[in-house]
């Protein structure tokens, strides 16, 4: 299996780079930031450092030839005060994109998003997530694949071939915003013999008609969500352990648009982690725009999320309502803010959080971010970071 | 049907034009001239162009954007087009998907290239900002004569140039940020020269100058400068076209999701 995928990523490989190219643009753009964490109380552990602070570097080199085809390579790397799983670096992109009129192929290291709703992302599967970037689990890490797109009148269908697995990053043990057991990701249990080298499918039909955008999948393969499992470290200490099983995924995502509304919807059904289950998210957008006569717009968002395991899910929301603001000034340093709460329907637990940036000048960029962690039971997943309220300042220079 | 309309054409030829300006409402004027634009601007299949966008507030700071556009023309619908951002750095990237329609709801999609998400994104009320800009979303997307209501004003003289003055409101008028717009065309090329916003209290709010008109491809005109100030706030901004390209062999295709997604 192992070996007749590297044989056909090759053989293409070889064959797209046969065709002799004349060579077109080179761009070299990217980011590099400082960032510091500021929490409100002394962590929970001992072991915890109070605050962190944080250097991050990502840059971004493209190169495009005459005849469509481009090259892009995108390394990123962020160094930790305190936390040494959160140091750490990452390809995100580094690929071969060849468009044709009838097809297009992403050879290498690449990065994919699925999905509508704006507080969970719930069937975007291709990407693991780079969990100790940022708690919303918008970051991901780059990901191998063969993708083959295929964009017709009827559609658009794409096909993706993964050989390699990427493991979920989680905060170490100085780190905050973690379990109150340390998840010791050193040494992960695979369901497959192939472990990290199985060998994933994914097959997604997309279309536009109207009012409606839809996509529709099935994943085969190792699943991104570790359920995690007690065991000890080296030490003896006892940790959590993630587990990766081999899973069966069917997602859709649907939005449909009328006026200044949104219609979200994202459901999965997933077997090969415990008993099979569905889980769903959706939601309303709605858009005010010019409020105030003022040029700033409002944006009003409600969504509401549900797992079919309730208690028992691998992620936080079971069955959660979610709020949200989003305000956009329309000027010229664009500033925006974003006001959410997380409401658990089944128990008093909330979460809230707010972000905030603007421009300053045409390079730099300032970004607030807190969150608050209210009134969580102790068997709820937000048990964990009860104390972890913090205040996030980063400031970035893109070049 | 034919016969019909060369009859009527003959008439309107026989007939001494001074009459037929007299027979014409302000209405049915202000259309023919809406149409006859629209017209001459029919045939020119795809272009694209590079924009810089100068933002001035009213104490003379200012910054910089600069965007790229791609527009392919739909015949019997509105066109689509292609905007990517370049700068500011932080939004280098971002792309935006539209296809304008004569009549309902354009559709539009935004991409956002840190999460390589496509967003759907509400079209129906364009009287938002264009980037924090002067310019407002209705400004900038392609005008068709079918989403308004004109009605000719007189003739005058416009910095040299026979012109036509016509008023024209948003058929749509709950989701224009203006009751009127009036604009001088010229009546040798039909191009337009100025354009005068009036907001809800029916002040006047803005006033576009367009400048330096091009002829591409024989008959196509394209402008190299637009200069809108908002008579409110004091603030500006100036729009700089270079680069025009006419025909240059743009598809569907590269007007879709998947274009947006590997856009650069």
């Amino acid at each position: 299996m192992k070996v007749s995928a590297a044989g056909i990523a090759l053989f293409l490989a070889l064959s797209l780079f046969a065709a002799p190219v004349t060579s077109l643009a080179h761009e070299l753009s990217g980011y590099i930031s400082a960032e510091g964490r500021f929490f409100f109380n002394d962590p929970a552990s001992s072991e915890q450092e109070r605050d962190n602070g944080s250097f991050a570097f990502q840059p971004e080199y493209y190169h495009e030839w005459e005849d469509g085809s481009a090259f892009l390579f995108v390394p990123f790397g962020r160094l930790d005060s305190t936390d040494s799983e959160r140091s750490h670096f990452d390809i995100r992109e580094l690929n071969y994109l060849r468009p044709t009129e009838d097809w297009e192929l992403r050879l290498g290291v690449g990065k994919v998003f699925w999905g509508v709703t704006e507080f969970v992302h719930l069937v975007d599967i291709v990407n693991q997530t780079d969990l100790v970037e940022n708690i919303d689990e918008e970051d991901k890490m780059g990901q191998p694949m063969v993708h083959f797109s295929v964009p017709r009148a009827w559609g658009v269908l794409d096909m993706f071939l993964l050989p390699y697995f990427r493991e979920r990053t989680f905060p170490g043990r100085k780190g905050r915003l973690r379990n109150t057991l340390v998840i010791d990701t050193d040494h992960p249990i695979y369901e497959s013999d192939d472990e990290e080298y199985h060998v994933d499918f994914a097959a997604r039909y997309s279309n536009t008609i109207g009012n409606w955008d839809f996509g529709i999948y099935h994943f085969v393969g190792t699943g991104r969500e570790p359920t995690l499992l007690p065991g000890t470290n080296k030490r003896g200490q006892p940790v959590l352990i993630p587990f990766y099983e081999q899973i069966n995924q069917t997602g859709l995502d649907l939005q449909m648009v009328e006026g200044q509304w949104l219609y979200k919807l994202e459901s999965l059904h997933r077997t090969g982690q415990g008993e099979g289950f569905f889980a769903s998210v959706g939601g309303v957008e709605y858009t005010l725009v010019g409020i105030a006569e003022t040029d700033m717009d409002l944006g009003l968002i409600g969504e509401y999320a549900y797992d079919e395991r309730g208690d028992t899910a691998t992620t936080a929301y079971e069955n959660d309502a979610m709020f949200g603001l989003r305000l956009a000034a329309n000027d010229a340093d664009g500033t925006e803010l974003l006001a959410g709460l997380i409401q658990d329907l089944d128990s008093p637990s909330r979460a809230l959080s707010i972000e905030a940036s603007r421009r300053f000048g045409s390079n730099w960029k300032l970004s607030l971010q807190a969150w608050g962690f209210l009134d969580s039971p102790a068997d709820d997943l937000l048990f964990n970071v009860r104390d972890d309220d913090f205040l996030q300042v980063e400031l970035a220079y893109y070049f | 049907m034919k016969q019909l309309e060369l009859a009527l054409e003959l008439i309107l030829i026989l007939l001494p034009s001074p009459l037929i300006a007299a027979a014409q409402s302000p209405e049915a004027k202000g259309l023919a001239i809406a149409l006859e634009a629209d017209k001459r601007d029919t045939g020119f299949g795809d272009f694209t162009a590079d924009l810089q966008m100068i933002l001035m507030n009213k104490h003379g700071q200012k910054s910089e954007r600069k965007i790229r556009i791609r527009t392919l023309e739909v015949e019997a619908d509105g066109d689509k087009s292609l905007t990517i951002f370049d700068t500011p750095r932080d939004v280098k990237g971002t792309a935006f998907l539209n296809f304008t329609h004569k009549t309902g709801d354009d559709n539009q999609w935004l991409y956002l290239p840190a999460l390589k998400r496509v967003k759907r994104i509400s079209s129906r009320n364009k009287s938002g900002s264009f980037m924090g800009s002067e310019f407002a979303y209705e400004d900038i997307s392609s005008q068709e004569p079918e989403k308004y209501i004109y009605k000719w004003i007189r003739d005058e003289v416009f910095e040299g140039l026979e012109c036509f003055v016509v008023e024209y409101s948003a058929v749509d008028k709950k989701n224009s940020g203006y009751t009127k717009q009036v604009a001088w065309l010229d009546k040798d090329q039909y191009r337009v020269w100025k354009i005068e916003y009036y907001d809800r209290k029916n002040s006047r709010l803005k006033t576009l100058a367009i400048k330096d008109y091009r002829k591409y491809l024989d008959k196509y005109w394209r402008a190299d400068e637009m200069y809108m100030v908002n008579h409110l706030t004091g603030k500006s901004t100036k729009l700089i076209m270079s680069n025009y390209k006419f025909r240059t062999g743009l598809k569907d295709s590269d007007f879709s999701q998947n274009s947006l997604r590997r856009v650069r």
